[in-house]
């Protein structure tokens, strides 16, 4: 039990002063995966079924590895963006940051993978 | 982490079924939610039957007909019973609304009344709004000016007043804030869509000179960005204003001021 007015309660610690550019990035990363996401499912299902060399090459060509590093990017660092958000919904205290450094190493993990990934392919 | 399961000084015990009137008219249920702190008892539902041909037709006219004629114990925040004061505010048949202006010919079945929800109970139908209060408090509720006070008055043009239709009837019955889920987990930081839309009348308003230092207090994860558009807030608004739109109206002025 702590003695503070209610006004100080509602106060906190005031403004932290972010949050509209995790809003805009949100709104952007999504509007652009909306995008890119359904021509990226397109090529990656016509190179789905052909052997081994079909695939390299088909994800060798700039347009394509281009494309694949941009939803790899982008889509995980939205996930990691909405899955931030979840986890400041319901997780409180010292387990909502360890979370939220776990969600963003995980993304920048994934990424890194398969930016190598690809780079392995395409290069 | 969020509480899924009620703790235990909160789940509810068999309540008492009052018995009918003697009066012989049109009678109907009601199953009330009760909770004092004084007696140590977890909450329960008592049943209650209102004769309808001696009582008004609002769910207010009918708890001022139970605590008048049946359990003068029945604790309740009740003042205009016009829609105006916002004290009344309760949960009615799943909905929060107000009980004044909600007709028992809405309800079907069983009347169902609980308090607002995810509040701190003080008694019976009344939540703490302590919190509620302060974080309407925490928004600068009056207008912020730096130019000299002019002789006679700050002038207004029609259109300028005009924005704030539509925000200023809000009477902060805290039915909106009480039904957003964000507000349920978060009400600590979350400023709630009440208080927002009173953060957005105070924005809009033409003769307001803190627009900035308003915007620059809302600017966070939490007091303004918990609002997920979940619609709650306007579904549930018993004067029919649009909290989630006043919020992304704000929103958007973020948005204006980064990009």
């Amino acid at each position: 039990m702590r003695y503070l007015t209610a006004r100080k309660r509602a106060e906190g610690k005031g403004a932290s002063g972010t949050g509209t550019e995790h809003f805009w990035y949100m709104k952007m990363s999504g509007v652009g995966l909306a995008i890119i996401t359904p021509v990226f499912l397109v090529a990656f299902g016509r190179a789905l079924g052909g052997d081994r060399a079909e695939v390299l090459e088909a994800f060798s060509h700039p347009g394509m590895a281009i494309l694949t590093g941009l939803v790899i990017f982008f889509g995980l660092r939205h996930y990691a963006g909405g899955a931030q958000t979840m986890i400041e919904d319901y997780a409180h205290g010292t387990m909502r940051r360890a979370l939220i450094i776990a969600v963003t190493v995980l993304s920048y993990g994934m990424i890194a993978t398969g930016l190598f990934a690809l780079a392995k392919i395409a290069l | 982490m969020v509480q899924l399961t009620l703790p235990k000084n909160s789940r509810m015990i068999t309540g008492k079924t009052w018995p009918k009137p003697d009066t012989g008219g049109t009678m109907r249920k009601f199953q009330i939610y009760r909770w004092t702190p004084d007696d140590g008892q977890n909450p329960r539902v008592d049943t209650y039957f209102v004769d309808l041909d001696d009582c008004g037709p609002m769910v207010l006219d009918a708890l001022i007909y139970i605590k008048n004629k049946i359990d003068p114990t029945l604790t309740f925040r009740r003042s205009c019973r016009e829609g105006i004061c916002g004290s009344c505010a309760m949960n009615i048949d799943g909905i929060n609304t107000l009980a004044c202006i909600y007709g028992m010919d809405e309800i079907k079945g069983d009347v169902k009344i609980y308090p607002l929800p995810h509040m701190p109970v003080v008694k019976d139908l009344i939540p703490d709004l302590t919190h509620f209060y302060a974080q309407h408090e925490s928004i600068m509720p009056w207008l912020e000016t730096k130019t000299n006070r002019p002789a006679k008055e700050w002038k207004q043009s029609i259109e300028d007043r005009g924005k704030l239709d539509g925000l200023y009837e809000c009477v902060m019955c805290a039915c909106c804030s009480t039904s957003c889920p964000s507000y349920w987990w978060n009400g600590d930081k979350y400023l709630g869509p009440a208080a927002l839309l009173h953060a957005y009348r105070w924005i809009i308003d033409s003769r307001d000179e803190a627009t900035g230092e308003r915007l620059d207090d809302l600017e966070d994860p939490f007091k303004l960005y918990r609002c997920h558009t979940i619609m709650n807030c306007t579904k549930t608004c018993p004067k029919g204003l649009n909290p989630a739109k006043a919020i992304a109206e704000i929103k958007k002025m973020m948005v204006e001021r980064h990009v």
